[in-house]
């Protein structure tokens, strides 16, 4: 593998780093307003919230992909594959996220919920100032941990056609003929991405463990 | 929007569709096995008292768990030729699914095993329970009851990661859709219905795990 090669799975990494970024940015935008309609007390909304998130759950993000992929150009959207590769992981990592929050919001003691309702503060600013930076603390481990596996869940749109570090790797190996060493160095590149977030999200849970004993 | 929706070749694949599922659960359960093997065997050389088998262990935990399933079963399609060992695909997948479901398992299983106090089974030999039956009460039940919940959801990401596997084309109901969609281009039909089928199966599973649960782990309510 030359330094030409080994710059092309960098561009690669850089589409991965991107994708997982927009994944997790509006997935947790959408995340946090499930999430509060998942916790909200309101039957319809909880209950349709609740299927959304099961649904995610409950198949491959692989489907998913191919789902939305398929999907989006049925309905005239003709988008270009990364696009609609990030509406995928949107749609994903919101349903993931949302099922952590709804479990750190409910971690919150009750307590807390009914003094800021006894200083009569409203929904907005009960939830703004009291509940959510409470929960946002106990969600932080998980939300890190998730964060892992999206980054290495965007490998999939390597199979939709879209050119990330998986894909690129496919292509140089298929170039040189060398796939272990190419998928070797793609996993090391993978990583050193994702082992210093899973150690930052062991330690925080470990920080967080030894503060509610 | 004009298109007009067309199950027909769902329809006619639906009996492949329920081999690949046949097929997916299978490649599930064989990777499972593997994994539930490579985790109980990890978590006895992790625990060892050699320190280079330790770190083999930790590297081979952290390594798995921080690189992506693809580029796992890539490199293990492309390494078994080398190492003089050839495959099938699906043989193939099963070990990498077991290598990949085997690190997660190290540290269910010893989670499960560090949350038996040493005191409970001080408490048992001093009972007068002979060691098979503190390994078999006292060990062995608890730490089931206290990790079945999370090996069995494991089992059931582990049962919707096997669709990657139809990236070396291992027989799986992921690769049968592909092949449907391949010859049909009813792509969104095809996709949308296996979707539900994953569906089904995750559901059945979680339903199944949890009737044992209530049944064997549940302890007695008085």
């Amino acid at each position: 593998m030359n330094g030409s090669e080994f710059l092309f799975l960098l561009t690669g990494l850089k589409w991965t780093l991107f994708l997982s970024a927009i994944g997790f940015v509006c997935g947790a935008a959408s995340g946090l307003g499930i999430a509060l309609a998942r916790t909200s007390g309101i039957r319809p909304l909880e209950q349709a919230t609740a299927g959304y998130i099961a649904l995610f759950q409950g198949t491959p993000l692989l489907m998913q992909l191919f789902v939305v992929y398929y999907g989006l150009a049925l309905v005239g959207l003709k988008l270009d594959a990364w696009l609609s590769v990030a509406i995928g992981f949107t749609l994903h990592a919101s349903a993931f996220l949302g099922e952590i929050w709804r479990g750190s919001i409910e971690a919150v003691p009750k307590g807390q919920t009914e003094a800021a309702k006894a200083l009569s503060l409203g929904y907005v600013s009960r939830m703004r100032d009291v509940i959510l930076p409470q929960a946002l603390r106990i969600s932080l481990p998980a939300t890190i941990g998730f964060l892992v596996q999206l980054i290495k869940g965007t490998s999939l749109a390597a199979i939709v056609g879209f050119t990330e570090l998986a894909r690129a790797g496919t292509i140089i190996s298929n170039q040189i003929f060398k796939p272990l060493l190419v998928f070797g160095v793609v996993g090391v590149l993978y990583f050193l991405i994702c082992w210093p977030l899973s150690l930052y999200g062991a330690r925080l849970e470990r920080r967080l463990a030894a503060a509610s004993h | 929007m004009n298109y007009k929706f067309d199950f027909g070749p769902v329809i006619e694949g639906l009996p492949d569709l329920l081999w690949g599922c046949l097929g997916t659960l299978g490649l599930a359960l064989a990777g499972m096995v593997l994994a539930l093997v490579i985790g109980i065997g990890g978590v006895v050389l992790r625990d060892s008292p050699y320190r280079g088998l330790r770190w083999l262990v930790i590297g081979f935990v952290e390594l798995i768990r921080n690189t992506p399933f693809l580029v796992q079963i890539y490199f293990i399609f492309f390494a078994l030729p080398l190492a003089g060992i050839r495959l099938d695909p699906t043989p193939t997948a099963i070990i990498a699914l077991g290598v990949n479901g085997g690190a997660y398992a190290i540290e269910i299983i010893r989670g499960g095993v560090q949350s038996i106090g040493k005191g409970q089974i001080e408490a048992g030999l001093a009972l007068g329970l002979h060691k098979g039956q503190v390994f078999r009460l006292v060990v062995l039940k608890p730490a089931l009851r206290a990790i079945f919940p999370s090996l069995t959801s494991q089992f059931i990401l582990l049962t919707l990661t096997t669709s990657i596997a139809s990236a070396i084309s291992a027989y799986e109901l992921t690769s049968v859709a592909q092949n449907i969609e391949n010859n049909t281009f009813r792509s969104f039909e095809v996709y949308g219905v296996v979707t539900l089928l994953y569906l089904a199966m995750s559901w059945l599973m979680m339903r199944m795990f949890a009737q044992v649960t209530a049944r064997h782990f549940s302890y007695p309510v008085k």
